[in-house]
């Protein structure tokens, strides 16, 4: 146990809280986490707002206005360690699918006085504008995840973090395959675990929340969705979701454009 | 040989369960059939049968009633024998040091194997040689093995992606079963006949009301597993195998399935001889309780050739190569038989579809051959 609790922070962009949540949720382990930590800044828990420096720095949300580079590489600067929380923090999130269109039109059809919005073009995530420590994926986090990152910290070990496919934690859970038994198309294939198969488990493909896998082969996989009977378009919307511009999910998209 | 009636069939299980064991054996869930505890032949997929084809599993109604008219379904036996997870040992600070306690503190209960097919006994009896074969012994499967009963079932019908008969290891039980059933279903004539292998076999079936079979009702029997074998259509080419994929390490082919491999690791999954597991450690946040636990791997992960300075497969040309060859090449050096049974599950469980005996072929085809 270090002698001085390591502060942590946690900061919000572009994004639904609902990683933030993620956080909240882990009911029975809050009380641990706040014994183990320092919670310095945490706006959907506390309005108690500690000063920084702070050890760890978690951001959730995407970076989608010249403040928010500002205010990310300010936050850089404070935090020891930075780690990117959630699919809008490491790949943009589902509002990157603006990243496809003319950003100046939406503010002109939506808003009165567009000349007040200032935006950029594209949502990206914080790991394009500053160094990140590490990226947590998910849309939302898995709280064990987190968990197990907070933890890993505090003891000094690597976090366990699979990167591996979707489809090992159907196997490992018993789950049977959709994609095979009823073919369903599902996104498991090519998408990094972490949320247990949740999906798949309950009779649905999965909508790749936690971003493609280590190796991902997406055009494999489209392959087998085009099998299934999925239109040209129906792929490309179903590669692009919470991770739409994530590499290989964005090329893949932009392949059945 | 002796005659179970159709009708009987739950007597044997009851017998198993009054002898203290649990049952597991096929039963229908989420569209498919998979082994999971059964509390009596109710519980079995009566009248039930399948369809596979490369990435593709159906079931279907049946015109009949056989309890057996499936072939092997997304779960094998290993899940009860090497569970996919396996806590190992737990470790308290103790002072400077910890105390460590075993994982499993429970004792395991017996567990009788309802339905094994004769190409999952052979997986079992192949990773008997894994995890029980040499100087080191896995405890926890052992104690999982020495508790398990085995009720094999043969097999009278063949899947389009079983190829058993080439391999070897079907479609009729030879060793390993303590009872081995084959289901005849002829017009209104429904019955099993039965043979014990051990001797706690023969004392369970001793127990049941049985008669000795008669010449015909054994043939009936015999007949249909033969035709078992000699309608399956497909076939491992397995001469030479050991020594062609080893001639073939720079095989075009490696390119194309790389091409249409997803890295998944479903096939590994779902095999009943892969073995592998990885090891985590985890910590509580006061850092005062860690554990370690087991996990099944898999060659197709990164993480699995993950060494200082880098991964020794990371491609999935590599990492495919790797599977099948260790499976039909290197595994004949480690453990003097070929890894794979024919069961076909890594044929109709890889969602694209890719099937090793294909892959054989076209290595065969294009191939070096020594
Ligand atoms: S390699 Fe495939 S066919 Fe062979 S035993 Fe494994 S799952 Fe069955
Ligand atoms: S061979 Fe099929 S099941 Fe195995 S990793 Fe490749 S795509 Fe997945």
């Amino acid at each position: 146990m270090p002698l001085k609790k390591p502060k942590v922070a946690v900061f919000k962009f572009a994004s639904c809280d609902g990683c933030q949540l993620s956080l909240l949720d882990a009911e029975d382990e809050l009380l641990l986490v706040a014994g183990a930590v320092d919670i310095a800044n945490f706006p959907e828990a506390s309005r108690r707002v500690v000063s920084g420096p702070y050890d760890i720095g978690l951001v959730e949300g995407s970076i989608t206005t010249p403040h928010d580079v500002e205010r990310v590489r300010e936050i850089r600067k404070q935090c020891r360690v930075l780690i990117a929380i959630g699919a809008c923090a490491t790949a943009g999130g589902i509002q990157a699918l603006r990243n496809w269109k003319d950003v100046k039109e939406f503010t002109r059809t939506v808003y009165a006085s567009p000349e007040y919005i200032s935006t950029l073009d594209r949502s990206m995530p914080v790991g394009s504008y500053v160094h990140v420590d590490f990226e947590l994926r998910g849309c939302p986090i898995n709280k064990a995840q987190l968990l197990e990152v907070l933890n890993a910290y505090l003891n000094k070990r690597k976090p366990t973090i699979p990167t591996n496919s979707v489809c090992m934690e159907c196997k490992l859970r018993g789950s049977v395959c959709v994609m095979v038994a009823q073919a369903i198309p599902c996104l498991g294939p090519a998408t990094q675990a972490g949320c247990g198969a949740i999906c798949p488990t309950f009779d649905r493909g999965c909508y790749g929340c936690f971003g493609p896998m280590e190796n991902p082969n997406t055009s494999a996989l489209a392959a087998q969705f085009e099998g299934l009977g999925l239109s040209r378009h129906d792929i490309m919307l179903s590669f692009r979701k919470f991770n739409a511009y994530a590499d290989a999910f964005r090329k893949e998209s932009d392949a059945h454009e | 040989m002796v005659i179970i009636e159709s009708t009987e069939l739950n007597h044997l299980l009851e017998g198993l369960i009054s002898r203290g064991y649990l049952l597991v054996g096929p039963t229908v869930r989420s569209g498919a059939i998979v082994y999971d505890e059964i509390r009596s032949a109710e519980d079995l997929p009566r009248g039930v049968g399948d369809e596979q084809l490369p990435a593709r599993y159906s079931l279907r109604r049946r015109d009949d009633a056989m309890f057996f008219g499936y072939g092997v379904g997304p779960v094998s036996w290993k899940k009860f024998l090497y569970p996919p997870r396996l806590t190992m040992f737990r470790a308290t600070k103790a002072g400077k040091g910890f105390t460590i306690t075993p994982g499993e503190t429970e004792p395991r209960p017996r567990t009788a194997f309802v339905g094994v097919r004769p190409c999952e006994l052979n997986g079992i009896i192949m990773q008997d040689k894994v995890f029980l074969g040499g100087p080191y012994v896995d405890g926890a499967y052992k104690k999982a093995r020495d508790n398990a009963f085995i009720v094999a079932v043969n097999c009278t019908e063949s899947g389009a992606n079983c190829f058993c008969a080439s391999m070897g290891t079907g479609p009729g039980v030879t060793k390993g079963f303590d009872i081995a059933l084959t289901e005849v279903l002829q017009g209104k004539r429904h019955y099993f006949t039965a043979e014990a292998g051990t001797s706690l076999g023969k004392e369970v079936l001793g127990a049941l009301s049985t008669r000795e079979a008669t010449d015909p009702e054994a043939k009936a029997g015999l007949d249909a597993v033969a035709r078992a074998g000699t309608s399956q259509v497909k076939r491992m080419d397995v001469r030479d195998l050991p020594q062609l994929l080893n001639d073939n390490f720079e095989n075009p082919r490696w390119d194309d399935v790389a091409k249409r491999c997803l890295a998944c690791t479903n096939c590994t999954m779902v095999c009943p001889t892969c073995f592998c597991s990885t090891v985590e450690d985890s910590t509580d946040l006061t850092g005062t309780h860690a554990e370690r636990t087991r996990k099944w791997d898999s060659c197709f992960t990164m993480d699995f050739t993950k060494v200082a300075g880098g991964n020794i497969r990371p491609s999935t040309r590599a990492r495919y190569r790797q599977w099948l060859t260790h499976k039909l090449s290197n595994w004949m050096n480690q453990f003097g038989t070929l890894g794979c049974v024919g069961c076909g599950r890594c044929i109709t469980w890889c969602p694209s579809g890719i099937d090793l005996t294909a892959e054989v072929d076209a290595i065969r085809g294009n191939g070096v051959h020594a």
